[in-house]
């Protein structure tokens, strides 16, 4: 019985739906004025058709419920929809938000379906006790009535509408809808009322239904937000369910389990609304959210993403400033040697009287040098302090930890980018994604949605064009010339600036030979300010020659971006060439004073007190103890100082570049005989390319600095933070969005990888400076020891077991760490060839899935063929009594339908736009026995009916057989 | 909820609404401030905000579908396009960050259906296209330019060859788009 039940059910269900979409057609027809006059018959046909299909639908729903007040109820819907006929155009509106409505309810019906069905076994049970049979009855109808007034908040709003009429039209699709799930909801109802005793007396496998309802209830309130339903209807939906979980939840656990369950239950609650809690916690948490949020919704996704590249390294560049100055600075200053005590931690005497100078801040000479801000600083004691803490081992880990960090955090989000982007290439919906995607719902700012319209515009027409004629090449040979000239030009640039770089630095080592005090400021920072100046016009000199190429803007971006970037990584790398040079020289300075030194403390003791053994050590103060030139510490301060210039420069164009340019352009263009504003100089655009490259080399020299100036990483945190609020302020003030507006998803990965080939090549030279150049004698957490990585040998030896360091040196032979690296590379070789097959087998697959949709499609059109041709055998029949079959026809077509939606539930696909679109489809048959001719290919209409026609004659029959039941 | 003077939502209420859409806390009552700003211009204790009151929020100003978008998710029996505080929180929600690709794709089918049938046809994809290319007349295309548009987009994804676009299709088009999710958003 239960199972018979549920199939009539189904089958209101269904009607509901059918009607439903109906209502969705006739509604669009209103919509289109022009065809009104035109689709005049049609309509009083499909009203026609409608009313016979209503009273059918009611018939049915008559059946399953046999109350007098039903009966009333439905006369009434016939007088309606008699009514109905006169007042058509009035009740359009409401109908469509019926169907809005409905659609929501049908759904939720459909997920209830399971328990109700349960619910009708259980009242069974409760209909034995027959006093309560009247009283549930009475009380179902009152839930009915109030359910419907909860569904139906807006008609009654509607009230207020002073015209009776129109409020009676209104409510009376409504009550129809309500009618056709009554029969549910009254075997709800029934249920509702019943007390948890009730429930402990079902059996076993009763219990597990109710349990499996629960349980889909609760997916259900987990589903819920992803539902695309109204609001009020979620919120009954909600409210309904919970009531429902609240009721059985606790009778479900006998006995001890009861509680236990109850228990469990409340837990749960309450753990969800602690994950909820804590996930706000977690997004007010992330910084400057809003900030980036505010430009995102100005300047679209695209900047967004430099800001978003920001706070990321931002991130990083915490992680590392936290394990230098947790691990490395902090213990030095606190339990390390103090200031004054070694000739390495003291300003020696012919700098004393420039070490306060003011240009200490940006130079970082004077006490700066000689302070936990750089190498020089640290001591070789082997452990500080009452924690003996390893310094020199700290420092040489933390050292080789910051890079590997940097190289797993860096690698990890590539790969997570190439998750998310990995269906993107797929080329075959150009056009559709073009249409449909293209425009950024983020932009609120006029301007950069004009520039948005524009953009489309020439994206649209530029693919038409490339579609039209696939390749048209005019004059490609000048496009050639053009483009090689283009690049020697650039090659001439990148070989000028390199040179000049070096011709600086060698200048510059030449000047510190002589002595830097001869020597103003510009000598003094000649280096930085031109790698700086190079730095700033060369990206605009390429953007000139780059106009030559004519490329595709997108494609102009990707050269314009390697150009920069090779111009940078040029730069960068002639410098640290140059930075080698002066080690060298460094080191040679070196020897000397290491002989001297001898002679020195030789001197020392012969000239105060010779031959005295007993008489204490000679004090001399550590200022004035000669020392080495320590080359660590010179390449540290190196590396700061390019970081405050680069800082400098950075904040100095965007205040003269950004800022000044916006408030002349803006208090100029006054008195000005063109328009500054869209004329010559106009508001300075966001370089979002431009930018991240810059950010990503900033980052590149504090890996590679960060060895020799423990500094960098607060430095550079202090950048960051800085010019985070900096350029957000410029963007929202003084810059216009940009021109060519491109998607910055795409590029992500682009630079990430950038990223990448920074971190390794500022590694390189960082780790063999490290390998190779034994450190400096007097200076540094090394000093004394041949080679920086002997650290590692020392603690081996002297802090563990003699065991281990037997293992470790069995480990580090080469007969063991031969085949282990050769075992590296086979695994590495095999990863690459399986990745290779996936990505093979994947191609098949992607093109099996093409021909399977070909195959498809032939096939659809075949069917469609077909049926059009029995259509037409069809309406040569029909269309000679047309208005009599009219009515019929209505009921065919429900039932038609009724096996479509069947049909796709099997199919197992969305079942509402495929139902609207039916319901779309449906309107056809109607054209066919009128005097117009459809504007619609009827081979649209019944491709997921290869079999049934819309007139087929069995399937009236067994659905009102299942109806009478 | 009632009117401007409950600047607060109360809590149950507020835990429903964090259970039923994308948002947080903090968007939700965000989002109630900005609404009630809205309701405070409206002239009666009207609940719902009118059309031309929501549009002047700058979030939805320059966007060209901005109108659809009010008729989509608008409850309003008049079909005025204007928003109930709770239509507004579903908008918002659909519009959100952490919202499925499922829901936003069901949401932009239903905003490009500009007639509400059900299926995106030639009418609407050419109401679409005049959107996207703005209300200027030189930046427009020409109808050829129009005509193989539409058709191209036709072609590519009308799967079952019926001459719309419907939301199954709809939706297997979007899903593969890099861009979709990122740029289908508007935040308060």
């Amino acid at each position: 019985m239960p199972r018979q039940k549920l199939i009539t059910s189904e089958n209101d269900d269904n009607d509901n739906e059918f009607h439903l979409y109906y209502v969705g057609v006739e509604d669009h027809s209103e919509g289109e004025k022009e065809q009104q006059m035109k689709q005049e018959g049609k309509r009083r046909r499909e009203r026609n058709g409608k009313i016979s299909r209503r009273t059918a639908s009611e018939k049915r729903s008559a059946v399953t419920k046999n109350s007098d007040k039903r009966e009333r109820k439905h006369d009434k819907h016939q007088k309606a929809a008699r009514e109905r006929r006169e007042s058509v155009p009035r009740g359009k509106r409401q109908k469509r938000k019926n169907a809005d409505e409905e659609v929501v309810e049908e759904e939720c019906s459909k997920e209830k379906k399971n328990i109700k069905n349960l619910r009708t076994k259980t009242s069974k049970l409760e209909d034995k006790n027959e006093q309560g049979g009247k009283k549930n009855k009475k009380k179902s109808d009152k839930v009915v009535e109030v359910d419907i007034n909860h569904g139906k908040n807006k008609p009654r709003d509607c009230n207020d509408v002073p015209t009776k009429e129109n409020t009676t039209n209104r409510k009376k699709p409504k009550i129809i809808s309500e009618s056709e799930s009554k029969s549910d909801l009254e075997s709800d109802s029934e249920l509702r009322d019943d007390n948890p005793v009730g429930v402990l007396s079902l059996t076993p496998e009763e219990l597990e239904k109710l349990k499996e309802a629960m349980e889909e209830k609760k997916k259900l309130m987990a589903t819920l937000r992803g539902k695309p339903w109204p609001m009020k209807n979620k919120l009954v939906i909600l409210r309904e369910s919970q009531e429902f979980l609240e009721k059985y939840e606790g009778a479900l656990g006998k006995g001890k389990g009861r509680k236990l369950y109850a228990y469990k239950v409340v837990m749960m609650k309450k753990w969800m609304k602690f994950l909820r809690d804590f996930e706000n916690f977690k997004t007010a948490c992330i910084p400057w959210e809003m900030k980036i949020k505010e430009i995102e919704s100005h300047f679209g996704s695209s900047v967004a993403s430099y800001f978003i590249f920001l706070r990321w390294m931002y991130g990083i560049n915490m992680i590392l400033f936290g394990l230098t100055f947790g691990l490395v600075m902090v213990p030095e200053a606190l339990m390390g040697k103090s200031y004054g005590t070694l000739p390495r931690k003291t300003v020696p005497r012919e700098e004393e009287t420039s070490a306060m100078n003011f240009a200490v801040l940006w130079d970082f000479g004077g006490y700066a040098k000689y302070s936990v801000l750089f190498y020089g600083y640290y001591n070789n004691q082997q452990a500080i302090g009452w924690l003996k803490f390893r310094m020199p081992l700290s420092y040489f880990l933390v050292g080789a930890g910051t890079v590997a960090y940097s190289y797993m955090v860096v690698i990890r989000t590539m790969a997570r980018n190439a998750n998310e982007e990995g269906g993107g290439d797929d080329t075959s919906f150009n056009f559709s994604w073009k249409a449909f995607t293209s425009w950024d719902y983020l932009i609120g700012n006029p301007e950069m949605a004009d520039n948005k319209f524009a953009s489309i515009t020439t994206s649209f027409k530029e693919t038409i064009v490339e579609e039209q004629e696939s390749r048209k090449d005019d004059n490609i040979h000048l496009t050639r010339f053009l483009r090689v000239l283009a690049n020697f030009l650039v090659l001439c640039c990148l070989a000028g600036s390199g040179y000049l770089i070096y011709f600086v630095v060698r200048r510059s080592q030449k000047f510190a030979l002589e002595g830097l005090e001869k020597y103003g400021w510009w000598e003094r920072n000649e280096v930085n300010m031109v790698m700086s100046l190079l730095g700033m016009f060369c990206p605009m000199l390429f953007d000139v020659i780059s106009t030559l190429e004519n490329y595709h803007p997108r494609i102009a971006l990707q050269w314009q971006l390697g150009r920069i970037f090779a111009l940078f990584l040029g730069n960068l790398y002639t410098f640290i060439i140059a930075l080698m040079d002066a080690i060298q020289l460094k080191r040679a300075e070196e020897d000397i004073v290491k002989k001297n030194m001898t002679i020195w403390q030789a001197n020392l003791y012969n000239g105060t007190v010779p031959d005295n053994s007993t008489a204490p050590p000679i004090t001399v103060h550590p200022a004035d103890v000669p020392r080495g030139p320590c080359w660590e510490t010179m390449v540290g301060q190196e590396f700061v100082r390019l970081i405050v210039s680069d800082t400098m420069t950075t904040y100095i164009t965007l205040l003269i570049g950004d800022f000044f340019r916006a408030v002349l352009v803006r208090f100029l263009n006054n008195c000005w005989c063109w328009d500054l504003e869209y004329g010559f100089p106009s508001y300075s655009e966001f370089d979002v390319s431009g930018n991240v490259l810059g950010l990503i080399f900033n980052q590149g020299m504090i890996w590679m600095g960060a060895f020799y100036a423990p500094c960098l990483p607060a430095l550079n945190l202090f950048r960051l933070h800085v010019s985070m609020y900096l350029q957000c302020w410029a963007v929202m003030c003084c810059n216009v969005p940009q021109e060519r507006v491109f998607k910055a998803s795409g590029s992500n990965n682009f630079y990430m990888a950038m990223l990448l080939v920074i971190l390794f090549l500022s590694t390189l030279p960082a780790i063999y400076t490290i390998v190779s150049i034994p450190p400096s004698f007097d200076c540094g957490p090394f000093s004394g020891k041949s080679r920086m990585f002997d650290v590692i040998q020392e603690t081996l030896e002297t802090d563990f077991p003699a065991w281990f360091g037997k293992v470790f040196s069995y480990a580090s032979n080469p007969g063991l760490v031969l085949p282990f690296l050769l075992l590296l590379v086979l695994a590495l070789y095999y990863l690459q060839s399986t990745s290779k097959t996936y990505k093979r087998v994947n191609m098949e697959l992607k093109k099996k899935l093409q021909v399977l949709n070909e195959e498809n499609k032939k096939k659809n059109k075949l069917a469609a063929l077909k049926v059009a041709s029995e259509l037409e055998q069809e309406r040569n029949a029909v269309g000679i009594h047309s208005n009599s079959v009219d009515s019929d026809l209505g009921m065919n077509e429900d039932h038609n339908g009724l096996n479509e939606t069947q049909q796709h539930r099997q199919k197992g696909q969305k079942s509402r736009s495929l139902h609207q679109s039916q319901g779309q489809q449906n309107k056809d048959p109607h054209p066919i026995s009128s005097t117009h001719t459809t504007t619609r290919p009827p081979a649209s209409q019944s491709r997921a009916v290869p079999g049934h026609l819309p007139g087929n004659p069995q399937q009236p029959q067994r659905n009102s057989h299942s109806n009478r039941r | 909820m009632g009117g401007t003077a409950s600047h607060n939502l109360p809590k149950e209420l507020l835990s429903e609404y964090q259970e039923l859409t994308f948002l947080t806390k903090q968007e939700i009552n965000e989002a109630h401030k900005k609404f009630c700003q809205l309701q405070g211009r409206e002239t009666g204790p009207n609940e719902r905000v009118s059309m031309q009151n929501i549009l002047t929020l700058p979030e939805l100003k320059s966007n060209p579908f901005r109108e659809r978008i009010c008729h989509v998710f608008s409850t309003s029996d008049r079909k005025d396009g204007s928003l109930s505080f709770e239509d507004f929180l579903d908008l918002l929600s659909a519009f959100s960050d952490s919202a499925t690709l499922e829901i936003k794709s069901h949401y932009a089918f239903r905003i490009f259906d500009f007639d509400d049938d059900g299926t995106l046809d030639g009418g609407d994809l050419r109401k679409l296209v005049n959107c996207l290319t703005g209300e200027t007349d030189d930046a427009c295309l020409t109808p050829e330019e129009m005509r193989q548009l539409i058709g191209n987009i036709l072609e590519e994804s009308d799967i079952d060859k019926d001459g719309t676009v419907n939301l199954s299709e709809f939706q297997h088009v979007i899903s593969r788009s890099p861009d979709f999710v990122s740029s289908f958003k508007i935040v308060l």
